[in-house]
């Protein structure tokens, strides 16, 4: 199963996991099947009409799913998404 | 023309000018190049170390905060010595004991859309080594219609990014991000810890980011966004493209001057969380402790994450934290007095929306956290 790479500001919500193997053909369906297992999720990278929140990246290996198919992006049995948050740390300043 | 080297200064570079991707001429590019440093603190202590040895001829240093002792775990530009003085002198101080060939300009105020044109306007290459996001944005902004490379590093617990961001070249930070997420939903160093060696790591990238840049040698970063992650001791590579809707960078720009960043990403910029959230939904750590030797009958809430009970707590409290309280609504009575807290009132700020969107009304905010409450009520509790 394709497997997603949880960032550690979003770990919280998945008991720690930093990797989580989810099912689906697609990226859409992966996320759905990733929300099922960690619902608490849903908030931080969904908005309330239903679509991904702009500041949530995913990746299929190298490529930024925007620039494949989209949530409509086929997945392959060991394929790796990466999910890339806005993080802002740095200087406490 | 490019400004020639002393003898002493061809010594002192002697392993640079040994390169050959360097040499004598890189060395006097460095020399006649300057770089402003946005943030004097972790990711900024190691860039500004290393850009100082390396000899760039001018490093300008933004910052407004002072050095604290929970600084010195990661910002090793600065000292014990250095409590209390200003982050922009301290480091200066530093920077030039360590090569007084160099010069290095402080300002000493927050950066924001008034002055941040006219402070860069003087630099060649911007390096963002801030912690929140209205700055980020600035700081893209900035560089984006300056036209202007900016080095970009960012860093939570063990996670770090960095890439070079120059849309003249490639992609920008609002192409990757286009909106900052709300307020609240990404969690602070502040409140969710860093590895002190990370910033070291991610900044000396920064740095070595910055040098390729200045002397146009190698491959830097533009068009990919370098993740680290120190507890796997990974190194991945994404591809970054341009956005061809990008909001500042792209062929119909809706932003062609400096905005209201503070506004535009809903939080402020260049405050440190105050730890209340207003609208006589505060506590004070004195009023809670005057209800509690009254014996009035109050619920403690601790929204921490279970491995800070260790360092302090506050006797007979329930710990839920703030990542599962939406599913434990349930463990909890909205008819109880309750009052919520976490280690400075950020989280906690946040727990208490939660708790009034699902019809709390009993409920308090210990303004200032566990923090304030080791400082005014028990202080044999340590304040971390």
């Amino acid at each position: 199963m394709p497997t997603l790479r949880i960032p550690a500001p979003l770990r919280s919500y998945t008991n720690g996991q930093s990797e989580v193997t989810v099912n689906g053909q697609t990226v859409e369906q992966a996320m759905q099947d990733l929300l099922k297992k960690h619902p608490a999720l849903q908030p931080h990278l969904y908005n309330s009409n239903g679509g991904l929140r702009p500041f949530v990246n995913l990746f299929l290996g190298e490529n930024n799913i925007k620039d494949l198919q989209g949530l409509e992006t086929p997945l392959k049995e060991d394929d790796r998404l990466l999910l890339i948050p806005s993080i802002a740390g740095g200087s406490e300043a | 023309m490019l400004p020639e080297l002393s003898r002493q200064e061809i010594l002192r570079y002697s392993r640079h000018l040994l390169i050959p991707e360097v040499g004598l001429d890189g060395q006097r590019k460095l020399k006649a190049s300057s770089v402003l440093v946005i943030g004097t603190g972790g990711l900024g202590s190691p860039v500004a170390l290393y850009l100082a040895a390396a000899g760039i001829g001018r490093i300008g240093l933004v910052d407004y905060d002072v050095v604290d002792f929970s600084n010195l775990q990661r910002q090793v530009i600065h000292g014990t010595s250095g409590i209390g003085e200003l982050k922009v002198e301290s480091a200066r101080r530093r920077m030039l004991d360590l090569n007084p060939d160099i010069q290095v300009d402080v300002y000493n105020e927050p950066f924001t859309s008034a002055n941040a044109m006219q402070i860069a306007e003087s630099y060649d290459l911007i390096i963002d080594g801030t912690d929140n996001f209205p700055t980020r944005y600035l700081t893209n902004d900035l560089c984006v219609l300056s036209g202007k490379p900016n080095v970009y590093g960012s860093i939570y617990r063990f996670d770090g990014q960095v890439s070079v961001f120059d849309a003249r070249r490639g992609p920008c930070y609002r192409c990757l991000f286009p909106e900052p997420p709300p307020p609240g939903l990404v969690p602070s160093c502040a409140e969710g810890g860093v590895l002190g060696v990370l910033p070291g790591t991610i900044g000396t990238l920064q740095a070595t980011e910055a040098i390729k840049v200045l002397l146009g040698i190698g491959e830097p970063l533009i068009g990919r966004l370098l993740l680290y992650n120190a507890l796997d001791m990974s190194f991945e590579f994404v591809k970054l493209r341009k956005n061809p809707n990008c909001k500042v960078c792209g062929p119909n720009p809706e932003v062609t001057q400096l905005i209201d960043y503070e506004a535009f990403c809903g939080v402020p910029g260049h405050d440190h969380d105050s730890g209340s959230v207003g609208g006589g939904w505060d506590i004070t750590a004195a009023e809670l402790a005057e209800r509690l030797r009254r014996g009035n009958h109050v619920k403690l809430l601790d929204v921490r994450e279970p491995h800070e009970l260790q360092i302090s707590r506050i006797e007979g409290a329930t710990l839920i934290p703030l990542g599962q309280l939406a599913s434990r609504l349930s463990e909890l009575d909205s008819a109880e007095e309750m009052v919520v807290f976490c280690k400075a009132g950020t989280r906690s700020a946040r727990a208490l929306e939660l708790l009034l969107s699902a019809g709390f009304r009993k409920v308090k905010n210990l303004q200032g956290g566990i923090n304030a409450w080791a400082m005014e009520v028990d202080p044999s509790q340590p304040i971390y």
